[in-house]
């Protein structure tokens, strides 16, 4: 079995399962409590909040810690827009292909009387710093980009815009969920002012995932209760999980120049090898991309069905189908880059492990080719562009 | 794959009555690419019986084995009965489809009604 999509999730790594059944078994006192099972607790908890910190190049009090990836979405930008409405700006920039945990939270603002801005990706999945740059106003209160896009894999210029934001005086969130444990992150460097980003993306337990927050920056808290994580996050924490993901993550961020080295010559090979499928496109741009992130649409066929024999075969993938999601329209990630409906269903996404192989490279684009070619036999619409009724769009 | 029922996955792994027929006398096609699934049904009609059916598809799992399904449902049955088709003899005979593929099941219905009325239409011709 060839487990390739990574990106919807990942294996918890042996290191992060230790930590985690170790404190399950031994730490269970609460982190508030005074006594010596609780302190014990609260000493495991900051010990992640600091490992956590120095992965991306913050500080621990900078830390917070939540749910996951979607949480931390909410709570960043819902946070922005209340600062930003106590000082009369209601005006939020986006870009058309964020995971729904930022565009969702975004158009409920905009029911509430926000204007939202949804940057152009273009078709190599890209923002330009100057479009930001064209898009703020005195009235913008936050920009919010992603870091690495999760269908598509590509890199944003974070680094460029964050500078933007910063010189404009504009609160910069981005989320990180595919791109913290995958690529260099510094908060510092690349001028972020709020980051989200998900534990078991990176190998880390499933439920836990942080928010960084510059000092300086004021966030509300979204669940009411106690005072934990300084009156940011209410709810007792999650202590094994939280110090599971920061094994994780150190793991995994110093890993990161092997896992670049690794994984890229293996990505692009794939890239190369399903390049051969006739009416075929790559998503997304080949060069600003994560290692692990393979996104292709291939004309006249389906991707569930595409889906359901690959993993007949042992591969298990995903798709920006419609089908596989259970509504009509296909992935707003592939529509946002120009991607026709069409097309667009199907879609192909491989996100690769590191302990993929170079057999099983050779073996995934052969099983692609194989399933392409068949389900195109007793494809209607296949016939009618090879006979000429209808024109390739690819 | 637990989304599926065992009947609907063997009729996507192994779909019945796969093709095109030449000298069909009655062809339907519904569905649009837009939408992600579209079906063409061919017919061979003779002395009002179904003789053969094959069929293409453009879709997901379920409506690749709705389409296979509806084929065996129909061949070598008389026109009358085909025409009384309906999608959920489909979907029961594939042991079920998840509410939101039902659609599926209603595809391979239209699909087959429209190829039946592309035969009729042929007939008035004559």
């Amino acid at each position: 079995m060839i487990y390739a999509d990574n990106a919807a999730t990942t294996k918890m790594s042996d290191a992060a399962i230790q930590t985690l059944t170790g404190l399950l078994k031994d730490t269970y006192g609460n982190p508030s409590s005074l006594y010596e099972f609780g302190q014990k607790a609260k000493e495991v908890l900051e010990q992640a909040r600091r490992d956590v910190a120095e992965s991306i190049g913050a500080q621990p009090n900078e830390i917070i810690f939540t749910s996951g990836g979607s949480e931390a979405d909410n709570q960043a930008i819902l946070s922005a827009a209340k600062m930003g409405a106590l000082k009369g700006k209601k005006h939020i920039i986006s870009t058309a292909f964020e995971h729904h945990a930022v565009l969702h939270t975004l158009n409920k603002l905009k029911n509430e009387g926000y204007e939202i801005t949804l940057l152009d990706v273009h078709e190599n999945g890209l923002v330009t710093p100057q479009q930001v740059k064209d898009a703020i106003r005195e009235d913008t209160c936050l920009v919010t980009i992603m870091y690495a896009n999760n269908e598509i894999g590509t890199i944003q210029p974070i680094r460029e815009i964050g500078e933007i934001c910063r010189s404009n005086n504009v609160t910069f969130h981005t989320d990180a969920v595919q791109a913290v444990g995958h690529i260099k992150v510094n908060v510092v460097d690349d001028n972020i002012d709020m980051l989200s980003a998900s534990g078991h993306k990176f190998h880390g337990p499933k439920g836990v995932g942080f928010l960084y927050v510059k000092k300086g920056i004021k966030v509300f808290n979204l669940i009411e209760g106690g005072a934990q994580e300084k009156g940011r996050r209410a709810g007792t924490e999650n202590v094994p999980g939280i110090a599971a993901m920061a094994t994780a993550l150190k793991e995994s961020v110093d890993a990161l120049d092997e896992y670049k080295a690794k994984l890229t010559p293996v990505r692009d090979k794939i890239i190369r090898g399903l390049s051969e499928i006739p009416h075929s496109a790559l998503n997304g741009d080949a060069e600003s991309r994560v290692p692990s992130n393979i996104n292709f649409c291939f004309e006249g066929i389906e991707g569930e069905s595409l889906l359901l024999l690959l993993d007949d075969k042992g591969i298990a993938a995903s798709s920006g189908s419609a089908c596989t999601s259970g509504s009509l329209d296909p992935s707003h990630v592939l529509l946002a880059i120009g991607r026709i409906h069409d097309v667009a269903h199907g879609s192909l996404r491989l996100s690769l492990g590191e302990d993929i192989t170079d057999d099983e490279a050779d073996y995934i684009i052969k099983s692609v080719k194989e399933v392409v070619e068949y389900l195109r036999g007793f494809s209607p619409v296949w016939r009618d562009l090879v006979a000429g009724k209808k024109e390739f769009i690819l | 794959m637990a989304l599926y029922s065992e009947k609907v996955m063997d009729h996507f792994r192994n779909p019945r009555n796969v093709g095109v027929i030449e000298d069909a006398n009655g062809i339907g096609e519904v569905g649009n690419a837009k939408c992600g699934d579209i079906m063409k049904m061919y017919l061979k009609i003779e002395d009002d019986i179904i003789q053969d059916v094959k069929f293409e598809t453009f879709g997901c799992g379920s409506a690749i084995a709705s389409s296979s399904m509806a084929t065996e449902l129909i061949k070598g049955k008389p026109v009358s009965e085909a025409r009384q088709l309906t999608n959920k003899a489909v979907a029961e005979a594939l042991d079920g489809l998840p509410d939101y593929k039902m659609h599926c099941s209603v595809l391979a219905q239209e699909a087959i009604e429209s190829a039946l009325k592309d035969y009729e239409s042929r007939q008035e011709q004559k």
